[in-house]
């Protein structure tokens, strides 16, 4: 019934290869779209822009990132967090050394920093797969934030080894320091989000993303048929980690506003993406938003139920969290190891035959 | 269904959570969960039982009643934020978020905000210039302070000649740790002794490798900035290495019960600086006994009343009563705003009388705040662990702090923030 391709038809090839070549996907994008920039703008407010939207949109895109890497190119990573860090500690290098540049082309060479970065990270992929490459990343992720903790140059020698975003304009409106207005700090994500998302989903279905996937499906058959793995892997890495850099800039400048990369940016930051990735389903750009919804949201929305519904203590209610958060992970994982990502293609599958599915 | 469920759920929430009118807010960022826990639930159990007492016995602050909003921030910057920008809304009248990290996260948003921090004894050292910081407050005393009291205990220990020792700093590799750093150098420049610098990663499980280094170096003394889990793990290495407990002092952050019940005898000699005195048998826990705990209103399981951390969030609390209460003076009304708590901090002087009148004589040094300075007096004593007994012992009456030091590096660096943020300084 819904979602049924019957009548929808194609007549030129570029109709036949579209992001949604279902119609009631493509109503769907424009509507969520016209809702992220056009209402929830006006409605938003402090506590849903700091608590809900622009954590959600940060590790959104860093979801993507890493599901570049991870989910289309089969690199297993544990170094997200470090990766962050370093495009954090480059936006704030940027920021603080060309106070006259517009802070979105910092957020975005912060980004391409972070690309060397992984790319010079990602050279042991080409010896080591699997369990050894994550522990090649994670040894990346140790050794950034202890590079951040030690040398002071990175935080301009500053007495606490913090770094503070100073405040920038965008467009004669503050994005970062202590008077940005919510609609501001959630456009600017949302700005950043759309053009990844865009980015990456069409990167995934062009020759580069066909040619992650013959890697990630196997390597050894990807190269006969002419896949060059150092090319493949190390774009991949390039790629992701450019995405990741961009969460690690906005997460910084936007976000938090004050960052302790020891704190911030510490391996539970990697592990929190990889199971964002893993939730919402590996190889999916609309996963990656998922499980970043999923993992954002669940809980804060736990807390609002346990604390200001129910009443009980806090300390119950953050306990609480940690088990009902990690007994959901593992009912997902083993009734749907697709993710999030897989649970909505099958409902679309469903609502296809609706009322009569089989 | 679902939705409309969801929906009237939403509605009964906000419902619940609209503020009542004329309530005095005092949110708690408490932490009584993850690594730091053992330090978050004393504290707030100390903070939430003395507001509560004053529920019980007088009413609340001038007769307004006070609703105390617990947030739990698990020592946690994105989690404080989170609580912050979740209990700001209900009219939160003063925050005291137990961390460093959250600290520096809240002083511009509060600033902005307009609502008045007060970070006793943590935080941002420079703050103390309140002609810069004008929202936030770190009286009594600040890290600089601990620092500098440390060495002249120090000082006193030797003879007033501390050159050539060598002291040793076991830091927490954060904001906190890094605090003491910057004043420590200068008095290792001023008084000649040579001194290292241990960081310890978050949370501090982890000390084997520092501790060996100490072992081989053979520092005179050990200084300790820790916190949590570190303290006891520092407290049990220092014993397993055999150094001499009574050269090693940790700040006031670091000198709890729970910090060296672990270890035992070998803790025994331990010292540590605090900025309020511990004495148990303060009438003013036998009116939280009778008139909170008995009557089931205690926070948390009421087993920590008494202890050090327990005594210093109720002191936290007493200072930020008797700052609403000043500011209820100044304003002439009772049902004061953020703002005019400000002004009651702003211009707060503690007393031995007034303390004394509430139950707690002695429990703090006497000081007054004023629009320049928001750090207090600066002082602190040295408190030794006795493990037969199970209790710390105070040393020394109340130390002070070497101003000539601290005051440039307060104004330098509170400078440094002012350019930074285009502040203007001055008092509002």
């Amino acid at each position: 019934m819904l979602y049924r391709e019957a009548g929808d038809f194609k007549t030129t090839y570029v109709a036949d290869s579209q992001t949604f070549p279902l119609k009631l996907d493509r109503i769907g994008f424009w509507v969520t779209m016209a809702v992220a920039w056009l209402v929830i703008p006006f409605v938003i407010n402090d506590y849903w822009a700091s608590s809900l939207l622009v954590p959600f949109l940060i590790y959104a895109i860093a979801a993507i990132g890493l599901n570049i890497l991870t989910g289309y190119c089969g690199q297993v990573s544990l170094g997200t967090g470090g990766f962050m860090a370093v495009g954090a500690y480059a936006c704030y290098k940027l920021m603080t050394s060309f106070p006259d540049i517009n802070i979105m082309i910092h957020i975005v060479l912060a980004g391409g920093i972070t690309a060397i970065v992984g790319a010079a990270f990602g050279l042991p992929s080409l010896r080591i797969k699997g369990f050894y490459l994550a522990v090649a990343t994670l040894a990346a992720q140790f050794f950034l934030v202890w590079l951040f903790n030690k040398v002071a140059w990175f935080y301009n020698y500053s007495a606490s080894g913090q770094i503070n975003a100073p405040e920038r304009l965008v467009a004669g409106v503050a994005v970062t320091g202590p008077s940005t207005p919510a609609w501001a700090q959630y456009l600017i994500c949302l700005f950043f989000v759309t053009l990844c998302a865009l980015i990456a989903r069409n990167l995934t279905r062009g020759t580069i993303g066909r040619s992650w996937m013959a890697i990630r499906d196997m390597d050894i058959a990807a190269e006969i048929i002419g896949v060059n793995p150092l090319k493949a892997k190390l774009t991949a890495f390039a790629v992701s980690s450019f995405f990741v850099g961009i969460a690690g800039a906005l997460f910084f400048s936007v976000y938090l506003g004050a960052v302790e990369v020891g704190e911030v940016f510490g391996i539970q930051k990697s592990f929190l993406v990889l199971f964002m990735i893993i939730i919402g389903g590996l190889g999916s750009i609309f996963g990656s938003f998922a499980g970043a919804a999923f993992l954002v949201l669940l809980p804060v929305a736990l807390k609002w139920i346990g604390v200001d519904v129910m009443g009980w203590p806090t300390d119950l209610v953050a306990h609480f969290q940690l088990v009902i958060v990690g007994a959901l992970i593992m009912f997902f994982l083993i009734k749907e190891p697709h993710g999030l990502a897989q649970l909505w293609r099958l409902a679309k599958e469903k609502l296809r035959l609706w009322p009569f599915p089989y | 269904m679902k939705m409309k469920k969801l929906a009237a759920m939403a509605l009964a929430g906000t419902m619940a959570a609209a503020p009542a009118m004329a309530e005095l807010v005092i949110p708690d960022l408490s932490y009584r969960t993850g690594p730091y826990a053992a330090g978050g639930t004393p504290f707030s159990d100390g903070y939430q039982d003395y507001f509560n007492l004053l529920n019980a016995r007088d009413g609340g602050i001038g007769g307004e009643a006070i609703r105390i909003v617990e947030c739990e921030t698990g020592y946690n910057t994105e989690k404080g934020v989170e609580c912050y920008e979740s209990t700001k809304g209900e009219g939160a009248l003063i925050y005291q978020p137990l961390s460093t990290g959250i600290t520096y996260q809240l002083i511009p948003k509060a600033t902005v905000d307009e609502i008045p921090i007060h970070t006793m004894g943590y935080g941002r050292t420079s703050a103390a210039n309140g002609e810069v910081f004008n929202w936030v407050f770190n009286y009594p005393a600040n890290y600089w302070d601990a620092a500098s009291v440390m060495v002249n205990y120090l000082l006193d220990e030797n003879g007033g000649d501390l050159s050539g020792k060598s002291i040793a700093l076991v830091y927490h590799n954060s904001a906190y740790g890094k605090e003491p750093i910057r004043t420590l150098e200068e008095l290792s420049a001023m008084h000649g002794f040579e001194l290292s610098q241990l960081a310890v990663d978050h949370p501090g499980q982890e000390q084997k490798s520092q501790w060996l280094q100490i072992r081989r170096e053979r520092p005179d003394y050990v200084l300790m900035w820790g916190w949590g889990v570190m303290n006891q793990v520092a407290v049990q290495e220092a014993a397993n290495i055999g150094f001499p407990m009574e050269n090693f002092i940790g700040n006031w952050w670091a000198g709890a019960e729970h910090d060296v019940t672990p270890a035992g005898a070998g803790a025994d000699g331990y010292k540590s600086l605090n900025m309020n005195r511990v004495d148990a048998s303060l009438p003013v826990f036998d009116e939280i006994r009778t008139l909170v705990h008995e009557a089931g209103n205690a926070a948390g399981d009421g087993s920590n009343m008494g202890s050090v951390l327990y005594t210093r969030g109720m002191y936290a609390a007493m200072l930020a009563s008797e700052a609403i209460a000043n500011a209820q003076d100044i304003h002439g009304v009772t049902d004061v705003t953020a703002a005019m708590v400000r002004d009651g901090m702003a211009s707060l002087e503690i007393t031995e009388a007034r303390m004394a009148e509430l139950g707690m004589s002695q429990i703090g040094p006497e000081f007054s705040v004023s629009c320049e300075n928001h750090g207090g007096s600066g002082l602190g004593i040295v408190q030794q662990w006795n493990a037969a007994d199970g209790q710390w012992v105070a040393l020394t009456d109340y130390i002070a702090p070497d101003d000539s030091v601290i005051d440039p590096l307060i104004a330098a660096d509170s400078a440094a923030f002012a350019a930074e943020n285009n502040i203007e300084p001055g008092c509002l």
